[in-house]
């Protein structure tokens, strides 16, 4: 990395896209505070992040545990953060119920659907109530129309998650269909090739893909990633 | 009902191929006329069981009992160290290689010490067992602890979770499958451990009683211990199999990640 300097307004939600290897993810562990910079700071609120445990980071893999129920995954990390196991499952349920999934609360994680447990790995994320969320492609390892479902399902639970998100993904459809702003990188060292507002109302339906507006948008991703737009 | 029932078809192989085996041997015994002091058949070890029954069972207890308790002080064992190695380089570089090292010093040779120090009673039969049964729990233990995917340690720390947390709610629960692994292994080996304990110096047990009838060439006792020994041993790695599937039925699936 060479140079990313980025500013992102609480309450936003900003995708990062970039070519394969450009550090979207190491970039998004830094500001998790798992990893340490050679140079430079991420700051939040003005002061420096040093440790992790004060934002939320949801990693590639869903990570859920086998031994855990669908609701105890979900408590995980208020558990391991320190909540009384009662009160974390409480809440755990709350949420659940919130999303429509209560019926899954009991189930084990092998019995779920890849989508399903990309949801829950979501929750266990959202629950942490912390006012950052860092999503490193949340999606990535999901078949196209189950991404489809789960971009649709994100797009509609945005405003009951964290004020501000940090999205990673390598799909230009997603990056604009979800955020307010796109950050892409260049391959390295990675610097920003461009800083894109996503100026397309709100709220989005899957049907803004089609519009004009999201048309022109892509073409400019498109170029900015060196693929012909 | 109905997974009682496969569990029994799965079972109907085994059964048969023993009773084949054992009609096979019950025929040549007879057909070539085989002393009994040699190789006595089947029904006449069946016999000598029945004709000892009080016997047998009498010296069964104490043999199971050091199996018993020297299988679960080896799980302690096993377990512990594991996670001290696990948990200290400098453990692991200093005890490992001890631990590795007391695998290849032939236990036999060290149970009469044991005698001379610990006396006829249980206890050195007990460590024997312990000796025979804890490696392959350590190993398992030191094994399973290191194949915590990172990506999980990453994850417990960005949800700010200790150490001691990430221990208990991430590490040594995906241990587990490993765990059971050797103490699968182990349960196996601590009937055999018993046995030799007794060997060594005993005035009960099935081991005792299996010096005394060889000296007395009561051979079809002899194997009647040898049988009880064997299905003692498959009891326990039986129980322990129920335990793996009681405790921690997700370990038993493929298709756990």
């Amino acid at each position: 990395m060479d140079g990313v300097d980025l500013e992102v307004e609480q309450g936003t939600f900003v995708a990062l896209i970039g070519p394969s290897g450009a550090g979207k993810s190491t970039l998004l562990g830094l500001l998790a505070g798992l990893e340490k910079a050679d140079e430079g700071v991420v700051e939040k609120d003005g002061a420096p992040l040093l440790e992790a445990g004060s934002v939320a980071y949801m990693p590639q893999s869903d990570l859920l545990l086998p031994w855990r129920s669908v609701l105890a995954n979900v408590s995980l990390g208020l558990e391991a953060g320190g909540t009384p196991r009662k009160e974390a499952r409480a809440r755990a349920a709350e949420v659940l119920g919130g999303f429509g999934l209560a019926e899954f609360a009991k189930r084990s994680p092998w019995a779920l659907s890849g989508g399903m447990r990309s949801r829950v790995a979501l929750l266990r994320t959202a629950l942490l109530g912390r006012d950052v969320l860092l999503l490193d492609e949340p999606f990535g390892a999901l078949d196209a129309l189950t991404r489809r479902h789960l971009q649709e399902w994100l797009l509609g639970v945005r405003d009951g998650l964290a004020a501000t998100i940090v999205l990673v993904t390598h799909d230009v459809d997603e990056a604009l269909l979800l955020a307010d702003r796109v950050v892409v990188l260049t391959k390295r060292p990675a610097r920003v090739a461009l800083d894109l507002s996503v100026d397309l109302d709100r709220p989005r339906t899957m049907g803004v893909e089609t519009t004009a507006g999201f048309s022109r948008l892509k073409g400019r991703l498109l170029g900015a990633l060196g693929v012909a737009g | 009902m109905k997974g009682r029932a496969a569990g029994a078809g799965r079972a109907l192989p085994a059964a048969l191929l023993a009773g084949l085996a054992l009609a096979g041997w019950e025929a040549v015994v007879r057909l070539f006329g085989v002393p009994a002091f040699l190789l006595p058949g089947p029904t006449a070890i069946a016999g000598a069981f029945w004709g000892s029954r009080g016997l047998l069972l009498e010296h069964a207890v104490p043999t199971a009992g050091e199996a018993v308790v020297g299988f679960l002080g080896a799980a302690v064992a096993g377990t512990v160290s594991g996670v001290v190695i696990n948990r200290s380089p400098l453990m692991e570089r200093s005890l490992y290689p001890w631990l590795v090292a007391s695998q290849t010093l032939p236990i036999i040779a060290v149970a009469p010490i044991l005698v001379t120090w610990f006396g006829y009673g249980p206890l050195p039969k007990v460590l024997v067992v312990v000796l025979f049964c804890f490696f392959p729990i350590t190993v398992a233990t030191v094994d399973g602890l290191r194949a915590t995917e990172p990506d999980l340690l990453r994850l417990m720390r960005s949800f700010g979770a200790s150490r001691w947390r990430t221990f208990f709610m991430v590490e040594m629960p995906g241990a587990l499958p490993f765990l059971f692994g050797g103490v699968r292994l182990a349960v196996t080996y601590c009937v055999v451990g018993a046995v030799i304990g007794e060997w060594v110096g005993s005035s009960a047990g099935l081991g005792f009683l299996m010096i005394q009838d060889k000296a007395q060439f009561e051979i079809p006792r002899l194997f009647a211990e040898i049988a009880l020994l064997s299905a003692m041993g498959v009891s326990l790695f039986l129980a322990v199999a129920l335990l793996q599937r009681l405790v921690a039925p997700w370990t038993l699936r493929r298709d756990r990640r």
